[in-house]
Parts: structure tokens; C-alpha cells; sequence
């Protein structure tokens, strides 16, 4: 906005410089800088030798430091450790590397504060400014340079030329970005599935074991993977899909389940006698969750404390998370193995738009 | 083309009248036009102040990073093939990781000095954006964003979010649980992202989270593509410092047309030379002897498991409280899902709170319509508004920064997750509302104290006792340079709008901007403590009585 057209008051302070025009009687006027009050190594040459002899004592300091760093890499091993009082067991050569050379530093870089600090001068120096804006022959002479320019260019002359060139240039960032196409693969509905599927054993991932269900009693909480997640084709997967098909298994009672009638049937029928999995990643964005609380079957998530009642289908009853914890539904087969009955139901995992 | 009749060089009679130069500064000189262009930057003088070296800060940490993190290259592999650890850190044989992670136990543990470079680089990177906010801060609270800095402060803006992004960056390429877990939260936010989110997501990690391809992705743009940018911005920074001058503190002999200070050569090269490496060598003890980021306890990243207490490095504190504290609104409209549980707090947040603050100046500006350059300094208390809105954003940062921590405070301090985490759901919206109110109270409170000072001078601590028995503090009158000091500062007065219309019926210019911007001035000038000369005189005058 301009204050060209504004009434005086708007205009406020306007263009041009905050110099103070004081009267001399004006006892809040500028007194001038104050008279130089010399240091004591300006005025006692003993003083200044003796700021010499520290800044060059720090610089001594400094080389010794350095040395010793040469010295602690050399010859201490990279497996030591040493106990220190409130470090407690450190690396050795690490502690000794850090202490050389943070010293040798803090020794040359004091030097060289105290050297200016004490013999080099400090009588303060004025220097003027000036207003960043051109002054008015350079700008004429640039603003008619840049119209001579833009005239023996045709420019303005050629119509077809300018907007044709215009148009290119509006095209050419699509390349840049189109380019990047293959970043990817599209996601499909990669998000909705994992490796669950009809009869998948449920892996216990520490001993690679199938979980039976009588590994599993009211109070524990075990993990388990799906039995395809280890052969060999899903190798280079091993991640992205551990990523998704990770599931924690619980026992509930049949009393504890809470919930409609309908709610509770439901999570009953998925169970193995109230052996139930649910997906262990987060409906929020997607941390594992995992802190487990035995009595109230409360699940909650370390990142962001989304917490999942797993008695009330998995409900989120604090946090950030909207979503229930997706239930997989399991059963038992004839070796007395747990397996699961379907893929989940509903996609796992933090929310994304085309999930609906 | 002309006859060259006149040697361009070697000119024996004027060569006698030059001052004498070395040959390699001659040399360099013939070529470089080395004396031309240096002349007036040897001598340039440089203001002092404290708070003039938390840029300084942050420019000798972002060296030592550039230094410690061309070491950690030599070593580091960005790579997410799985290997087997076969090192020194016997609790880890055997175990499966990625490659990255892999490397970066080898700098720990079979690299010498690679451990104390990891922990250099990781302590400078925390103090390098420290520095980077405190600096900022500084400049926000005394003004100097103002005309004709405010194209430096964009850059400095710009080069706070980079540090940002660089940092985070860096955190993540170990790979281990901790940071895994970050990228996981991370994948997570850019799935909530409407429409472009699930693309964004496949293009971006190369397919499913976590994949293959992120980490070495995330390498080349932490070592290349933004400290490429960073020192570019860096560079653009200090030029135009060097160009426009430092700004200083209002004093004796310390005007807007001037700057009075102490020349870069030799004073400043000694000093700030000196001040890097004492930055070196805090950081390097720092390495030594103060254990961080020790990845081998975390583990190789998996996406089933986590650890209680999970952390992020200090600047990324808010957005985690941001993500904790934010109640869990999601809204499925015509089979697509909009998760304002994780939008808001990681996107619409910070995205309000930092763009407010890139474009302050700018809103400072029109509000005040003053187009003049601005080289000394603001005392934060006068301008009280001003400083109760930074005052109130830093509150705002620093709620949200604490509920980031929420489950540490829970069990520290014995206290229900819950109950903090609502504590803080309040706290974030009245916590900066009271900050505003105190701060500027404080800030008018500190004005009538220098008005007292400039009127009545300075308490001694000396008490006097009268022949009455009456007991009364001795004021010393202040010196004029201190008088000055109080009183230089403009008392920015709120734009008064006239009549509606003038006494013609004219209609006055500038419409429903020009009241809104009335509005906005009055709110934010309209409580001052002036000193007038005139008080001052009338006092003077009433002394002289007695």
C-alpha cells in the first residue's frame, strides 16, 4: 500500500531517515561517544608482556593438546574402556581423543580471544552508512541499459517469439517432474493386504516355532508373523511386509470381552477360546504398539499413547489414534497349531485417503 | 580493433610511485583485482554485543558438521541390504540389519576417532539449530528483521527449516530402531496428506514403507542437495551483512546513520576466530566425554518393534507433542478418509506457526507503514507488543515441545499420561494468551522503570536520614550518554484515522484495508510509557527550587 493518498497522521513515519534533530538544549540529545578509557596493557608495559605470555602459554596449550591427540589415537586401543566417576564406563580412546582435542581447541581459541582482547586495539572506530537504494544516476543509467537491452533483443517487437517462449518455459518444469515417474510403483491396494491369508500359521519370530494354543494363557502377550513372511520368495520383502502383517496374540476370558452383543460374538468367533491377534501396527501413523496391561487389557502405543482396549474390539480409549486395532481372525488346526481364518478384515495401519 | 600502442602493464615510471606488495599478493592481485575489491572490508567495523555471536554459533557448528561429516562418508553405506553383523559389538553378532546400520556400528566401534566424530556430528548438529533459533529469536525481538534486512531474514527463515530438514535427515540414516521408528511416524503423516498422499508415499520410500530404496534417497539429499543449499544460503547471509552492515545497540554516539565498533582486521579475525574454536572445542569435549545417540543400544530398525520412552532429537520435540496432544478426529466423507488427527498437528500447525513468523516483518511493517531503514536496535521492551506476541509463540512451541515429552514427565514425575496430555490440550491455547498478558506487562512495567530512571536517576542504595528522622534512597541523576540511551528510541503512536469523511464530505482514501490496518496499529501501539523532554525539564526546573 502506498502512503501517497493517505492524510498526514496515516502516513505515520513515511520515507526518508530517523536522524534527530536535537536542539542543543535537549537533554535527551546524542553526547557524542564517550572519551577512550585506555586497559591496563596499554598503559603498563609489564601488563602487556604478561598478556603476551598467556596467549602464547594458551597456544603452547593448544599444540600439546594436539600432540596428545596424535598420541591417544595411536596408542590406545579402540576397545578400551575405562571407568570414570559420573561418566561411568566409557571408550577409552574416544574419552581421550574428545579431551586432547577439545582442549587444544579451547586453548588456541582462548589464545587468540585474549590476544585481542588485551593487546590489540580497542579504540572504536566510526564508519558510516548509506541507504541501500542506488542513487538516482545509477538508477537511470541501469533502468536505460536494461531498456536498451530488452530493445535490441525485440522483445517487445516480436510478439510470436515472446508468448511462444513463454509457453515453453510454462512447459518445461513438467519434464522435471514427470521424469521422476519411476521414484515408485503405483500403491494400488497394496495397502489393504498383507500375507494372512486362510490357514496361515501363526510364527512365533523368536523361535520361528508356530504358536499351539496352549502357549497362550490369560496374561501373556506373544507376537507372531505369518508362516509365509520366512520362505525364501519373500526375502527382499521381509520388511515391507513384517511392516503389516506384525500381530500380537492375548487371552481374554469370555467375561472381560466388553461391548454389544453382537461386537462381543464377533470377537469371540475370531478367537481360539478367547486366544485373539490383533494387528500390532498403530491406526495413528503406524508405530508398533506395545506396552501391555494385564488386568484391564489395556494396549497402548509408546509413540503417541494411542491406547486400545483390546477387550472392547481393540476401541481406542485415549490418544490420537480414530481407529480400533483391526482384529485378525484365527483358529486352531488339526496339529493344534494356531491359524488365521481370513486376511484382516479391514486394511492395518495409519489411515490414508483412499481407505474410506 | 585499436593499435596498441600503450603496454597494458610494466610500466617503469608509474610502477616507482605504487605502494610495494609482495609478488604472490601482486600475483593474485594482476588477476583477481584483490586490493580493489578488499579494501573495505579489511577495516570493516563490527558493533559488539553478546547476542551478536549466536549466529556465529551457528555458523562455526555448521564447519565442524561439514568436517565431521566428510569423515563419517568415508565409512558410512547407505544401503538397505540386509547383512549379518560380523564386528566388535559382540551383543549385536549375528544379528541381521541393514548395511547403513551395519556401517555405522563400524564407525563406533572399529573406526578409531569414528565414534567421536559420530558424537561431534550429532552435539554440532543439535547446537548448530539451537543456535540457528536462538539467533533468530534475537533478531525477532530486537527488530533488526526490519528495513532493509527483511530479505535476510527469509533467508535466515529459510535456512532455519533446512537445518531442520538436515538434522532430521541425518538422524535417520543409521537406521536403527530409534530413527526407524521416526520415518515410520514420518510415512505415516505423508499417507494423511489428501488425494497425493498414498502416491506421495510409494514414490517417495520406492514402494512400501519401509522398502529399499529410502535411505540412500535421504543420503543424497542430506549430503549433497541441502547442505548445497545451505551453504549457499549461508553465503548470501554473510555477504549481505557484510553489505548492509551490522546493526547496533542505541548509545553514546551510536546513531542510525553510523556504526561504531572494533575493525575485522586484525580484531574481529582474532575474535571470531578464535570464538570458532572455542565452538570446536566445546563440541569436541562435548563428544568425549557426553554419550549420544548411542545406536547400538536402540538396535537394527524393525517395523514390529519399539522401545518404551522413544524420543526424537530436541527439534523435532513439537511436532511430537503436537502428533500426542491432538484428539483423534478423523472423518470418512464419500469412501476417502481425511485424518485431521495427523494433519493438523504435523502440518496445518507448524505450517501456521512458521509462515506467521517468515512473514512478520512484513505484516510489521504495513501495520507501522514505515518505509525508513532501521540500523539500531529495539529494546524488546518497547515494543511490547511485539515481544508478547514472540513471547506468546514461544509458549506455544514450548507446550507443544513439552507434551512431546509427555510419557517421560509421566514417569519421572509419577503422573497420569492422560492427565498431562489434557493438561497440555489446555495449556496450548491459554498458556500463550498468559504469556502475551505477562510478558507485556513486564515489558510496560520495565518502561515506567526507565522513565523513573530518566526522570528521577538512578537508586544509589544509599539511605539518608533526615533531621526529621524521615529515611530517603539517594537518586543519582544518570549521565547523558545513559539518558540517550533510554530516550533514543521512536514511541510508535497508533495510526489515528480522522472522520469518515472531511468537512467537504469527501469520503476518506484507503477503504477497509486502511481500517483494518488503524485496527491493528491500535492494538499494538496504542499502550506506551513516554518520557517527554518536557517532563524531563519541568522536573529539572522543580529541583531547582528546593
Amino acid at each position: 500500500m502506498s502512503t501517497d493518498h493517505l492524510p498526514e497522521s496515516v502516513g505515520g513515519a513515511g520515507h526518508g531517515t530517523l536522524t534527530k534533530d536535537a536542539a542543543a538544549d535537549d537533554p535527551f540529545k546524542d553526547p557524542g561517544l564517550p572519551e577512550y578509557r585506555p586497559r591496563v596493557t596499554d598503559l603498563d608495559p609489564k601488563a602487556a608482556k604478561r598478556a603476551e605470555r598467556q596467549v602464547a602459554l594458551l597456544f603452547l596449550i593448544s599444540i600439546a593438546g594436539l600432540v596428545g591427540s596424535l598420541f591417544c589415537y595411536t596408542f590406545i586401543s579402540n576397545t578400551a574402556v575405562v571407568r570414570v566417576t559420573g561418566l561411568g564406563t566409557v571408550n577409552a580412546n574416544n574419552l581421550a581423543l574428545g579431551l586432547c582435542l577439545g582442549f587444544a581447541f579451547l586453548a588456541m581459541g582462548s589464545g587468540a580471544i585474549h590476544w585481542a582482547r588485551t593487546l590489540m586495539t580497542d579504540v572504536d572506530l566510526v564508519q558510516y552508512r548509506h541507504e541501500m537504494k542506488s542513487d538516482p544516476e545509477a538508477t537511470a543509467e541501469a533502468v536505460s541499459e536494461w531498456k536498451q537491452g530488452v530493445a535490441d533483443s525485440g522483445f517487445t517487437k516480436y510478439p510470436l517469439i515472446r508468448r511462444s517462449l513463454l509457453t515453453a518455459m510454462l512447459v518445461l518444469p513438467l519434464p522435471a517432474v514427470w521424469l521422476l515417474r519411476d521414484l515408485g510403483p503405483m500403491p494400488k491396494d497394496r495397502l489393504r493386504h498383507t500375507l494372512w491369508a486362510k490357514d496361515q500359521k501363526l510364527i512365533n519370530p523368536n523361535t520361528k516355532q508356530p504358536l499351539r494354543a496352549e502357549d497362550i494363557t490369560v496374561g501373556t502377550l506373544a507376537l507372531a508373523n505369518p508362516e509365509q513372511i520366512y520362505s525364501p520368495e519373500q526375502k527382499e520383502e521381509f520388511v515391507d511386509q513384517l511392516a503389516k502383517a506384525a500381530v500380537l496374540v492375548v487371552r481374554l476370558p469370555q467375561n472381560a470381552l466388553k461391548g454389544s452383543e453382537e461386537q462381543k460374538k464377533q470377537q469371540w468367533d475370531w478367537s481360539v477360546d478367547g486366544i485373539m491377534a490383533f494387528s500390532k501396527i498403530c491406526t495413528h501413523v503406524g508405530c508398533p504398539v506395545a506396552l501391555y496391561e494385564q488386568q484391564t487389557h489395556h494396549m497402548l502405543c509408546p509413540c503417541h499413547q494411542s491406547t486400545f482396549d483390546l477387550s472392547d474390539n481393540g476401541r481406542v480409549i485415549f490418544g490420537p489414534a480414530a481407529r480400533s486395532l483391526p482384529q485378525l481372525p484365527i483358529t486352531v488346526n488339526a496339529n493344534g497349531e494356531l491359524v488365521a481364518v481370513s486376511d484382516f478384515r479391514q486394511p492395518v495401519g495409519p489411515s490414508f485417503w483412499e481407505r474410506g | 580493433m585499436s593499435a596498441t600502442t600503450a603496454p597494458l602493464t610494466g610500466d617503469k615510471d608509474n610502477e616507482a610511485t605504487e605502494t610495494k606488495t609482495d609478488p604472490v599478493s601482486r600475483w593474485a592481485d594482476e588477476r583477481l583485482g584483490l586490493y580493489k575489491g578488499t579494501k573495505s572490508l579489511i577495516r570493516k567495523v563490527f558493533p559488539d554485543h553478546w547476542s551478536f555471536l549466536l549466529g556465529e554459533i551457528a555458523l562455526f557448528s555448521f564447519i565442524l558438521i561439514l568436517l565431521s561429516g566428510v569423515f563419517l562418508t568415508l565409512w558410512f553405506k547407505p544401503s538397505m541390504t540386509e547383512v549379518e553383523y560380523h564386528g566388535s559389538y559382540y551383543p549385536l553378532n549375528g544379528v541381521s540389519m541393514s548395511e547403513a546400520f551395519a556401517s555405522t556400528l563400524n564407525i563406533s566401534f572399529d573406526v578409531r576417532a569414528g565414534l567421536l566424530m559420530r558424537q561431534v556430528h550429532h552435539w554440532a548438529a543439535l547446537i548448530f539449530i539451537m543456535a540457528i533459533m536462538v539467533h533468530s529469536l534475537r533478531i525477532f525481538f530486537t527488530g533488526a528483521f526490519r528495513k532493509p534486512r527483511e530479505i535476510n531474514w527469509l533467508i535466515g527463515f529459510t535456512l532455519m527449516i533446512l537445518g531442520l530438514l538436515e538434522g532430521f535427515a541425518g538422524y535417520s540414516l543409521p537406521d536403527d530402531l530409534l530413527s526407524g521408528t521416526g520415518l515410520r511416524i514420518a510415512s505415516g503423516v505423508v499417507l494423511a496428506i489428501p488425494i497425493v498422499g498414498t502416491y506421495l508415499s510409494y514414490f517417495l520410500f520406492g514402494g512400501d514403507f519401509p522398502g529399499h530404496d529410502f535411505i540412500p534417497r535421504l543420503f543424497t539429499i542430506h549430503v549433497l542437495l541441502v547442505p548445497a543449499l545451505i551453504v549457499g544460503l549461508v553465503t548470501a547471509h554473510l555477504i549481505l551483512v557484510f553489505v548492509q552492515k551490522h546493526t547496533q545497540w542505541a548509545g553514546p554516539g551510536k546513531t542510525n546513520e553510523n556504526v561504531v565498533g572494533l575493525p575485522f582486521m586484525p580484531v574481529y579475525m582474532a575474535k571470531a576466530g578464535g570464538f570458532m574454536f572455542v565452538i570446536f572445542g566445546v563440541v569436541f569435549l562435548l563428544a568425549g566425554l557426553v554419550q549420544i545417540n548411542p545406536i547400538w543400544v536402540y538396535g537394527p530398525y524393525t517395523p514390529d518393534q519399539i522401545s518404551a520412552g522413544s524420543q526424537p532429537d530436541w527439534y523435532i520435540g513439537f511436532l511430537e507433542g503436537s502428533l500426542r496432544m491432538m484428539p483423534n478426529w478423523e472423518w470418512n466423507l464419500w469412501g476417502h478418509t481425511i485424518s485431521f488427527n495427523v494433519l493438523i498437528p504435523s502440518l496445518v500447525v507448524p505450517g501456521i506457526l512458521f509462515t506467521g513468523y517468515a512473514l512478520w516483518p512484513f505484516f510489521e511493517q504495513w501495520v507501522t507503514g514505515d518505509k525508513r531503514e532501521h540500523h539500531i536496535l529495539d529494546r524488546p521492551r518497547n515494543r511490547p507488543t511485539r515481544t508478547a506476541i514472540g513471547v506468546a509463540g514461544i509458549t506455544f512451541y514450548g507446550v507443544l515441545w513439552l507434551g512431546g515429552g509427555n510419557d517421560l514427565i509421566a514417569t519421572h514425575f509419577h503422573l497420569s499420561v492422560e492427565a498431562l496430555t489434557w493438561t497440555f490440550r489446555v495449556l496450548v491455547f491459554v498458556g500463550p494468551v498468559i504469556a502475551f498478558w505477562c510478558t507485556k506487562r513486564i515489558a510496560l512495567g520495565l518502561q515506567r522503570r526507565d522513565k523513573d530512571k530518566i526522570l528521577h536517576g538512578r537508586e544509589t542504595g544509599i539511605i539518608k536520614v533526615s533531621l526529621d528522622g524521615e529515611f530517603s534512597e539517594v537518586h543519582e541523576p544518570l549521565s547523558a550518554g545513559e539518558r540517550y540511551r533510554l530516550t533514543a528510541h521512536e514511541v510508535q503512536k497508533p495510526l489515528e484515522l480522522g472522520p469518515a469523511t472531511d468537512e467537504n464530505g469527501v469520503p476518506r482514501p484507503g477503504g477497509r484495508g486502511l481500517r483494518l490496518r488503524a485496527k491493528a496499529s491500535k492494538a499494538m501501539f496504542s499502550d506506551h510509557v513516554e518520557t517527554t523532554v518536557e517532563e524531563y525539564k519541568e522536573l529539572e526546573a522543580g529541583h531547582g527550587h528546593h
